[in-house]
């Protein structure tokens, strides 16, 4: 596997001015939450103008170890010290007076302001009596898009602008406040393969002029990219550093804190009928906005399709077309040659579809209600939970001591609240819950974003015995790992137009064209006068 | 890594020890027989404490209602207890500093403190002991009426058992039914023009003036049902705007259609007697049949929160629309039927209110009974027999309240001044726990 | 397996699209109610407006108009107008802003005409209109401006009723026993941060609902100054209730201005309260657009989250600005009674809070906004007291409903959308 072009500019072609560096140390910091603890005792040393990442599953305590770094959490103990002086962070401005910057993993903009108004926000320039001068603030935000050739209108509003502008944006507020160290928190998760490799290049040139980076991720591949230290984080606790050419199998293993297997084992799919169909899809939002344009896709009994793409590029729409969730859909949508476009939700379910949700906390339980209510939230309208408009408690419960058991949830009680459980097990239930009815079509939309890994075996292999068991599945998901994973057939969606369908084993490469809008004839020309140029990024191993 | 990780079973047996028939004790995983699985099998908290760990920000976005629902809910009983205590020690301290016998004798009070305190305790165990006396028992009154203020204790909550539970079942679904005013007025009305315009044979004419009264408040309760499903504008704003709606639409009623022609004032005539609730213990109470009609609004609505599946609809739109929506439930039309039948309930009510005690429409019909209903639902803690107890407290409050003002000249405006501070306290456990130095029991998840 | 691919560039946009035909409903009912109304059942004879005062320095004539034939030229332009919002709708998915302003002022012509015209006299005091107008415009106002400063920070004020009330009472109370005006303009504004505090207290703090707060501290000030009222106000001393006979603010003509007709009497012959209250709309409106600190508030209001990133205290911002909030509604309280009325009575502002509310949200939690809002509420307020003395074809119950009616079409979505700041009403809790 070889690295991304990282554009690496010696330091010393810098001038002078860039030299003022700082070095990070964090000692012993504790941070709980009531009972819980999510930061026990890490110790960790940013050099000065290094990239350093933090590895570590979702739910390690990654982000809250940054947080408590910026100001927003103050630890519980433990102590942190720039340039080897200890500092005592009272909230974010007085991290920012130390030289710290964070761009968040959900950004920090207002979305009704403009670039310069939330660049200017919390450091404006005023002239006389506080009144704003943000004349001041367009000029560093050009002066800025110049020097690292970003493309910023200071005077557009946020909410117009897509993703990876405003990840720009969010850099350009740490710069201007002059931050030496800056924390980048998940910051690929919302970006294509392509613009990931831009923000590699930025995070390069960033590290030439002197900038020290903590980059968190729990993408493998990238942190070995550009780091120069790793440190990997498992429930809290740093179990190790590791070098940037340490083997991906061995960060894993340190990552998940045993031996894993990263690929599933799963027989070949034998495909059967094409009963679920979509037909010229379209989905809009209420300004006629197409979310979802002109999709067409079958899926066959006992085949696996995989959804891939980069987050809000029409996935979530196309799921919840299907399900009933959309006023503004055009085309059709046929299961078992019924169509379902204008069908209610429950109508959609009763006709034998389940459906995970991709944020189960939003919309896949009911958190306040317990465990054994939420294992029947779509079923308790029919026999045995209720009848003539009465629940049977005793059946709920029946049900949910079942359920638990079968699915392994974790809980003290099946009458405890929903949102007691851990992401892992609420997702069990989730799934559980879906599975537990005749399927003749599953849909799981990020089946298993923030499990714990031990979880996502369990999760997959679920899915994979329904779909052994004949029943057509579609997955969605943004982590190409996962789609790499489970599907038999790949669907890329980009700008909610289907980019094409490829085969299960395709490479990584291919994939990462159209996920970034290469329409799959062109990506697979490119491919080709690639690897006839030699420049291939990545094998293409099939 | 050879792949053989077969450590989570796809098809888990129900036999796994401890799982079925006890969930208390907590399911051990599968099997962790592969090398190196130091901790993936770890204690049934720790992966809890992973998940939540980089989103303790959660409960931020839960729906306001939903999240007021849950802090209600989960406080203790102590807690009201304690909030109806200092509410009333409040109310004594403002009763004693402003009677005049305290302020005299303040006045010589490094000559004689004990006169002060005593015309305190003078002041407020006047006062409180005509509050009391007049909600319960007064053995020193001349007639029986005056004697049994009990009865006018439950004469008085009767109306707000009915608006109470209006608010309550909204609550639950996550509005803030803040229109019990206008709901109870438009409930009145209705229930009016079938009193007094109409005749009809005893028992029908009754039925029929519930009927009437339920629709009217269902109807002014749906408008803000329907426009919060169809257009999402908030209840609160809109329950508020129909309040003051109502009243001038009742005005300009009882000055024109509705008028007693008899009278120069804007009331209507009076409802026959057909149309009246019967009383419960003859003519020297005012006790009537319309707290029958509260009780079993309690044990119906109390039923289908609790055991119907419309009301097990109405809990999961209430703490969470999306997920119910993605279930299949129709949150919209969760919003409208809970208005409708929030409204009814309100206009109820008012049918209570104008065919039990008053007899004849006015525009202030509702009196305070509108906004009493949210102090009521939120002492009850939304739920239905907590909602009872809690109108039985405030409707003893009232007819104290007028035995205080006749008895110990203390204003009835201090009991609109307890009944606030009750709320108040009791929706900020952590203020009462700091005023008694309770320490939490035990802390309710992430709840800050 | 089959490949699909896509053509790069999308489709002609199929005939649907999404559009709102709300507003064009909405104006096609209003055309046709100008059609029945103003000229089917409307007066004849003449509708006069007088503009001048016989004090005035600058007469200007009495404005006389044929009520039937302006009511068939309001009608046509509605009709009209209607038809092209109802075309635009439909072709472009939208509507042009002047078409609903126009129809707005022509319809509101309209009715004045139609009313007045139909009154016994046929004529109406324009300078009485407005100047009564003031009178209830001036609480509203404050009181909305009350609510910009704290929900414009994120924080619902459900309690301007309170605040109100509060500074009415106590402006009353302490101007009657100091003998001063404005010590008792002073100790209102005290009165309303004192019910800030509590809302503050409960909301900020110990994180209860806000809504809730607010309507609790409606009911705590309503009981507590009746309460005090029947136990001091009416304590009478030597015959007289000396608790509640405040001094009065006087009113104070500023020259050349005061004499320009309609705004000089409405606008420049005031109490200080009037003066203030121009200068707070202006103030407010630059300080929250213009200023580091009300972007400051704006972010506190629409993103909390992202104002405690970059060092803004979001809490103490919130706290600040209801206080103010409570300091503004205090002196549109003592309005009533150092202004106004000259005494103080139970529940004296019957509802103007919520009218304030009703304001804030009309004018979209934008000072002008809210203060155009209250000017309009305040003339159906005047014209329905004017109206009940005239005789008119309209019942004055119908003109009190307006504000209410107005603020459920505004957050229907009826007219345009109203949009409350994003994390109004969310609490902020830090760990």
């Amino acid at each position: 596997m070889a690295a991304p072009n990282v554009r690496c500019t010696s330091r010393d072609q810098y001038p002078r001015r860039w030299a003022k560096t700082l070095k990070l140390e964090l000692r012993g910091i504790t941070k709980s939450f009531g009972t819980l603890v999510a930061n026990d005792h890490i110790d960790l040393v940013v050099e000065s103008g290094q990239i350093h990442s933090l590895l570590g599953e979702n739910g390690a305590g990654k982000s809250t170890l940054m947080n408590v770094l910026y100001g927003l959490y103050s630890p519980s103990s433990g102590q942190i010290l720039v340039d080897d002086v200890p500092v005592n962070f009272s909230g974010p401005a007085d991290a920012m007076a130390a030289g710290i910057g964070m761009v968040h993993q959900h950004f920090m903009l207002v979305p009704v302001f403009t670039v310069a108004e939330n660049v200017a926000l919390g450091a404006e320039s005023t002239s006389f009596g506080g009144v704003l001068n943000l004349a001041e603030t367009r000029r560093k935000i050009r002066e800025i898009s110049t020097q690292f050739g970003f493309d910023v209108d200071p005077d557009a509003l946020v909410e117009d602008l897509p993703v990876g502008i405003q990840q720009r944006v969010e850099i350009i507020k740490a710069l201007v406040r002059n931050s030496k160290i800056l924390i980048l928190d998940e910051p690929t998760a919302v970006l294509t393969p392509q613009e990931t490799d831009e923000l590699m290049d930025i995070m390069g040139q960033l590290k030439a002029g002197g900038t020290s980076i903590v980059f968190i991720s729990h993408k493998l591949r990238e942190v070995k990219a550009i780091s120069d230290t790793i440190t990997v984080i498992r429930r809290g606790k740093v179990v190790g550093s590791a070098s940037p050419d340490a083997s991906t199998t061995e960060l894993a293993e340190l990552m998940v804190g045993r031996a894993v297997n990263l690929t599933l084992n799963k027989a070949d799919a034998t495909p059967g009928a094409e009963t679920f169909k979509i037909n010229n899809l379209t989905v809009m939002n209420d300004a006629g906005q197409r979310l979802l344009d002109d999709v067409t896709l079958s899926v066959s009994q006992g085949e696996i399709l995989g959804i891939a793409g980069v987050q809000g590029n029409g996935q979530t729409e196309l799921t919840e077309a299907v399900l009933g969730l959309h006023k503004h859909v055009l085309g059709s949508i046929t299961l078992d040659g019924k169509e379902l476009v204008g069908k209610s939700v429950r109508q959609v379910l009763d006709s034998g579809v389940g459906f995970v949700p991709e944020d189960r906390q939003d919309d896949g339980l009911v958190g306040e209600l317990s465990i054994a209510e939420n294992l029947i939230l779509d079923l308790y309208k029919s026999a045995p939970y209720s009848r003539a408009g009465t629940l049977n408690r005793a059946a709920i419960a029946k049900n949910a001591i079942n359920k638990v058991a079968e699915f392994d949830v974790r809980a003290q009680s099946s009458q405890d609240a929903a949102d007691t459980l851990s992401g892992g097990n609420q997702q069990k239930v989730v799934l559980a819950r879906e599975l537990s009815r005749p399927l003749k079509l599953f849909i799981a939309s990020q089946p298993t974003r923030g499990v714990d890994v031990g979880s996502i075996e369990f999760l997959h292999k679920r899915i994979v015995a329904e779909r052994d068991a004949g029943t057509p599945v579609v997955i969605v998901s943004t982590e190409l790992d996962e789609v790499l994973e489970l599907a038999d057939r790949i669907a890329v969606l980009f700008a909610g137009r289907l980019m094409g369908i490829v085969p299960g084993k395709s490479s990584r490469a291919l994939l990462g064209l159209m996920m970034a809008g290469l329409p799959v004839a062109e990506a697979q020309e490119q491919m080709k006068s690639q690897s006839e140029s030699g420049t291939t990024e990545e094998g293409a191993q099939p | 890594m050879s792949g053989t990780d077969k450590n989570v079973p796809a098809e888990q047996t129900p036999g796994t020890p401890g799982a079925p028939g006890n969930p208390g004790a907590p399911s051990i995983p599968g099997a962790t027989g592969t090398p190196g699985a130091t901790g993936a099998a770890g204690k049934p908290t720790a992966p809890s404490a992973q998940g939540n760990a980089d989103k303790p920000g959660k409960p931020e976005k839960e729906s306001s209602a939903s999240q007021v629902v849950r802090e209600i809910m989960s406080g203790s009983a102590m807690i009201s207890v304690l909030a109806v205590v200092v509410a009333l020690v409040i109310g004594g301290i403002l009763i004693a500093i402003t009677d005049t016998r305290v302020t005299t004798a303040f006045g010589y009070f490094f000559g004689d403190p004990m006169a002060t305190l005593k015309a305190i305790w003078a002041s407020i165990s006047e006062a409180y002991g005509a509050l009391w006396r007049g909600a319960t028992y007064d053995p020193g009154a001349r007639t029986w009426q005056g004697r049994l203020g009990i009865f006018e204790t439950l004469t008085f909550a009767t109306p707000l058992i009915l608006s109470g539970l209006s608010v309550t079942l909204a609550f639950r679904v996550g509005l803030f039914n803040i229109g019990a005013k206008g709901q109870i007025i438009l409930g009145a009305t209705f229930a009016g023009v079938v009193g007094f315009m109409i005749e009809l044979p005893p028992g029908i004419h009754l039925l029929a003036v519930m009927v009437a009264g339920a629709i009217g408040g269902a109807l002014w309760g749906g408008i803000a049902g329907f426009l919060k499903a169809k257009t999402g504008a908030h209840e609160v704003i809109v329950t508020i705007m129909l309040n003051y709606i109502a009243v001038s639409l009742v005005l300009y009623l009882l000055k024109n259609q509705l008028r007693d022609p008899s009278s120069s004032n804007p009331i209507s005539p009076r409802m026959h007697e057909t149309a009246m609730f019967p009383l419960l213990l003859g003519p020297n109470y005012r006790l009537h049949a319309g707290l029958i009609v509260a009780i079993l609004a309690v044990i119906v609505v109390s039923w289908l929160l609790n055991r119907s599946t419309l009301g097990f609809e109405y809990r999961a739109i209430g703490a969470n629309p999306r997920a119910a929506r993605t279930a299949g439930m129709l949150v919209s039309r969760g919003y409208i039927t809970v208005m409708l039948i929030s409204g009814a309930l309100a206009g109820l009510a008012g049918v209570t209110q104008l065919a039990g005690t008053e007899k004849i429409l006015d525009a202030d019909i509702a009196g305070s009974i509108g906004f009493d209903a949210i102090t009521v639902a939120l002492l009850g803690r939304s739920k239905p027999w907590g909602t009872f107890f809690a109108a039985i407290l405030f409707g003893a409050f009232k007819a104290g309240g007028t035995s205080m003002a006749i008895n110990a000249n203390v204003s009835i405006d201090i009991v609109a001044v307890v009944q606030s501070l009750i709320v108040l306290f009791i929706a900020a456990p952590p203020l009462i726990r700091s005023i008694f130095r309770i320490k939490e029991a035990r802390s309710e998840g992430v709840s800050a | 397996m089959s490949i699909i691919t896509k053509s790069e560039t999308p489709k002609v946009a199929d005939a649907v699209a999404v559009r709102s035909w709300k507003l064009p409903i909405l104006l096609g009912v209003l055309a046709v109610f100008a059609v029945v109304v103003f000229v089917v059942l409307g007066p004849s004879g003449t509708a006069t407006f007088r503009i001048s005062q016989d004090t005035d320095a600058w007469q200007v004539p009495n404005l006389v108009v044929p009520a039937k034939a302006v009511g068939v030229l309001v009608s046509i332009i509605c009709v009209a107008l209607a038809y092209l919002a109802w075309r635009q709708t439909r072709d472009a998915g939208k509507i042009a802003k002047w078409v609903v302003m126009t129809f707005a002022v022509v319809f509101v012509v309209g009715m004045m005409v139609w009313i007045i015209g139909g009154t016994t006299t046929q004529n109406i005091t324009l300078v009485g209109l407005f100047s009564g107008a003031m009178l209830i415009t001036t609480p509203i106002l404050f009181g909305s401006m009350s609510g910009v400063l704290s929900e414009r920070a994120g924080v619902v004020n459900i309690a301007i009723e309170g605040q109100l009330l509060a500074g009415a009472f106590t402006a009353a109370l302490v101007a009657s026993i100091t003998g001063n005006a404005y010590v008792g303009l002073f100790a209102a504004a005290v009165a309303g941060v004192l019910v800030s505090v509590l809302l503050a207290l409960f909301s900020i703090k110990y994180v209860v609902n806000q809504i809730i707060v607010g309507v609790v501290l409606n009911v705590l000030v309503s009981g507590l100054t009746g309460f005090l009222f029947e136990k001091i106000m009416k304590t009478k001393v030597d015959g007289l209730t000396i608790y509640n006979q405040p001094a009065h603010l006087p009113n104070i003509s500023i020259p050349l201005l005061s004499e320009i007709p309609i705004i000089g009497p409405t606008l420049f012959r005031q109490s200080i309260i009037g003066y203030f209250m121009l200068i707070l709309v202006v103030a407010l409106w630059f300080g929250l657009f213009r200023t580091r600190w009300g972007l400051r508030v704006r972010a506190v209001g629409e993103h909390p989250k992202a104002a405690d990133t970059v060092g803004i205290n979001v809490n103490r911002t919130r706290v600040l600005n209801v206080l103010a909030g409570g300091a503004v509604a205090g002196i549109g309280g003592a309005y009533f009674t150092l202004v106004a009325v000259s005494s103080f009575s139970k529940d004296m502002t019957g509802g103007l809070g919520f009218i304030a509310l009703a304001a804030l949200i009309f004018g979209r939690w934008n000072p002008i906004g809210a203060a155009l809002a209250a000017l309009l509420f305040g003339v159906a307020g005047n014209l329905q007291s004017i109206l009940s003395l005239a005789g008119t074809p309209i019942d004055g119950q119908f003109l009190a409903m307006l504000p209410y009616a107005l603020t459920i079409l505004a957050v229907s979505g009826f007219v345009g959308r109203a949009l409350a700041p994003a994390a109004d009403g969310e609490p902020y809790i830090k760990e």
